[in-house]
């Protein structure tokens, strides 16, 4: 089992989901985050002063697979959240050494489907 | 016999002493009047001024937090350029002496400088607010994805030209002015078309011309929600246009009588009425009592008893109020599912629409005879058959083919030349930052939920 976390553009999060959806992955847990990486931040001026935002507001997904899914999984975020363009995000992937449901108390391989 | 002679004799004594004071008495009672009528009318011009506040919330509230400074500018902007085009220009093609289309003087109201009553300026500071209504209006249709720019040079061109050459039709003749409408006895005594429908028009062809935001429709073109984000902000917009509204109808008389707690009670009615009536529509088709629905029912009801707010029994009024509850809630639905426009705030369907009902009411409900106001104005279910009504539909539809029209020519003409959509990336990640670089909730977390 693997749990995969990306983070992502918060705009994009809609066209992740779709392809998810599309690959067969309807489970996922979505928080807000702020991050930054390559990207450079942006300015805003308030009342005529200006200030670097140099931690962006990014989406952080993660969703808890079985082997078979990994690929999948991780193809279908960069269909949804690749532009191209710096700042697109990052996917990590970890080993997953348990998963309970808590419902039943299934484990591993079973509980995660 | 004795009281004969005397009076003959005294009569003439008497009639010249009581004259001269009765003379001056009335020339008090006059001036008193005046004044009452300048400070009720100050008054109501700074109640529907308040409005401008209402919409501000309402649009707010009822669209995303990422677009929340950039609603809140154009409300600013729009009533500010509108004041001065309309000072400037468009006072003066309303109200001026009229060339049969439109008024040719009274620009920036210079003839009346010395103007030792001040009733002009008392007229100009209640038209002003009246203009600002209608240019406001226009800003919650195209909401989410128009280029601020855009918006801008829209706002110049309403209060300049499309709204008081419509208004020089109906409502000239209040100065120097007589339109064609207003002979044909057309009734619009506070404004369901002049201001209301002229809005509410000019918002569809805006957001026709823009499209709609991107994920309003799905690929199977069915319609989402894009949830409002704030609605005790909404509701409180839609109390305080309501308030302001006491102004817009009772203060049309211009007239510090009783007829302001007549029309305030006709206005009321129509609020309260169209408030219940959209929260029981939209109860029956959603299941549940729709706070967002029930708040544009009210609107819908305000504007609907703006027409004929003076003309209609305070019955005539609660008909009026809830039937515009109902057209509401299926206007809105039909322009999002069948039309598939994208009006994030519901402005087409209160304004447009029940400003459109509001008018045709006029000629189904007026009651001038029953109601002694001096006119003669009375509609099909009083008795006087379908003249007014017909009226009515001529100046509706006239306000219809004016502002949709002229609208769809303007905003094509901002499309080709500034451009009117904002870019994709800039919609998706928020007019806020793209447009003005500023968040309108710093330091709270907006949470991503589409």
């Amino acid at each position: 089992m693997k749990l995969i976390i990306a983070y992502i553009q918060p705009h994009k999060l809609q066209d992740v989901k779709k392809a998810l959806y599309k690959a067969g992955v309807h489970k996922m847990s979505v928080t807000n985050a702020l991050g930054c990486g390559e990207q450079h931040g942006y300015e805003e001026s308030y009342r005529g002063i200006k200030f670097e935002v140099n931690l962006l507001k990014k989406v952080r997904l993660e969703i808890g697979v079985n082997e078979d899914f990994v690929k999948k999984t991780i193809d279908a975020i960069i269909e949804g959240a690749k532009t191209g363009k710096i700042g697109d995000g990052k996917i990590f992937v970890v080993d997953l050494p348990e998963c309970i449901r808590i419902r039943t108390g299934d484990k591993g391989n079973a509980a995660i489907g | 016999m004795g009281l004969i002679v005397l009076a003959f004799t005294a009569g003439p004594v008497f009639a010249e002493s009581t004259g001269a004071e009765t003379s001056a008495i009335e020339a008090a009672k006059e001036e008193l009047q005046i004044n009452i009528n300048v400070v009720w009318t100050c008054v109501a011009a700074f109640l529907v001024f308040f409005m401008q506040a209402g919409f501000a919330m309402v649009e707010t509230g009822f669209t995303q937090a990422k677009n929340a400074v950039n609603i809140l500018m154009k409300n600013l902007m729009d009533f500010s350029i509108g004041t001065i085009a309309f000072f400037l220009i468009g006072f003066g093609l309303m109200f001026g002496v009229t060339n049969g289309l439109f008024g040719t003087t009274d620009f920036a109201i210079r003839n009346v400088l010395g103007d030792g009553e001040h009733w002009n300026y008392t007229f100009l500071i209640f038209q002003t607010v009246f203009a600002g209504t209608a240019a406001t209006i226009v800003s919650g249709a195209m909401a989410g994805r128009t280029k601020f720019r855009a918006y801008l040079v829209y706002s110049v061109f309403i209060c300049a030209f499309i709204y008081p050459i419509f208004g020089s039709w109906a409502w000239g003749s209040l100065l120097n002015g007589n339109g064609w409408l207003e002979k044909l006895n057309f009734c619009d005594f506070a404004g369901s078309s002049v201001v209301h429908s002229i809005g509410g028009w000019l918002g569809l062809a805006g957001a026709i011309m823009l499209g709609p935001r991107l994920g309003k429709y799905g690929p199977d073109k069915k319609p989402k929600a894009i949830l409002g984000h704030n609605i005790p902000l909404a509701a409180l917009g839609v109390f305080i246009l309501w308030f302001g509204w006491f102004g817009f109808n009772p203060g049309s008389t211009t007239v510090g009588n009783g007829e302001i707690g007549r029309v305030a009670v006709t206005t009321n009615l129509a609020a309260a009425a169209g408030a219940i009536i959209a929260m029981i529509v939209s109860w029956l088709k959603g299941k549940k009592p729709d706070a967002s629905m029930s708040l544009n029912g009210a609107l819908a009801g305000l504007v609907a008893i703006t027409a004929p707010c003076y003309t209609v029994t305070p019955m005539g009024a609660l008909v009026i109020g809830s039937i515009a509850g109902a057209i509401v809630v299926l206007s809105v639905l039909f322009i999002d599912e069948v039309l598939k426009v994208d009006d994030p705030v519901g402005a087409v369907s209160v304004h447009g629409v029940c400003g459109l009902w509001g008018t045709l009411s006029c000629g189904l409900f007026n009651a001038e005879g029953v109601l002694v106001t001096g006119g003669s104005s009375t509609g099909l279910f009083y008795g006087g058959g379908f003249s007014q009504l017909g009226v009515q539909l001529v100046g509706a539809g006239t306000c219809f083919a004016w502002a949709f029209g002229l609208g769809l020519v303007l905003f094509y003409a901002i499309k080709k030349t500034v451009g009117l959509r904002a870019t994709v990336e800039e919609e998706l990640k928020g007019l806020d930052i793209g447009e003005h670089g500023m968040e309108a909730y710093s330091g709270f977390q907006i949470f991503t939920t589409t």
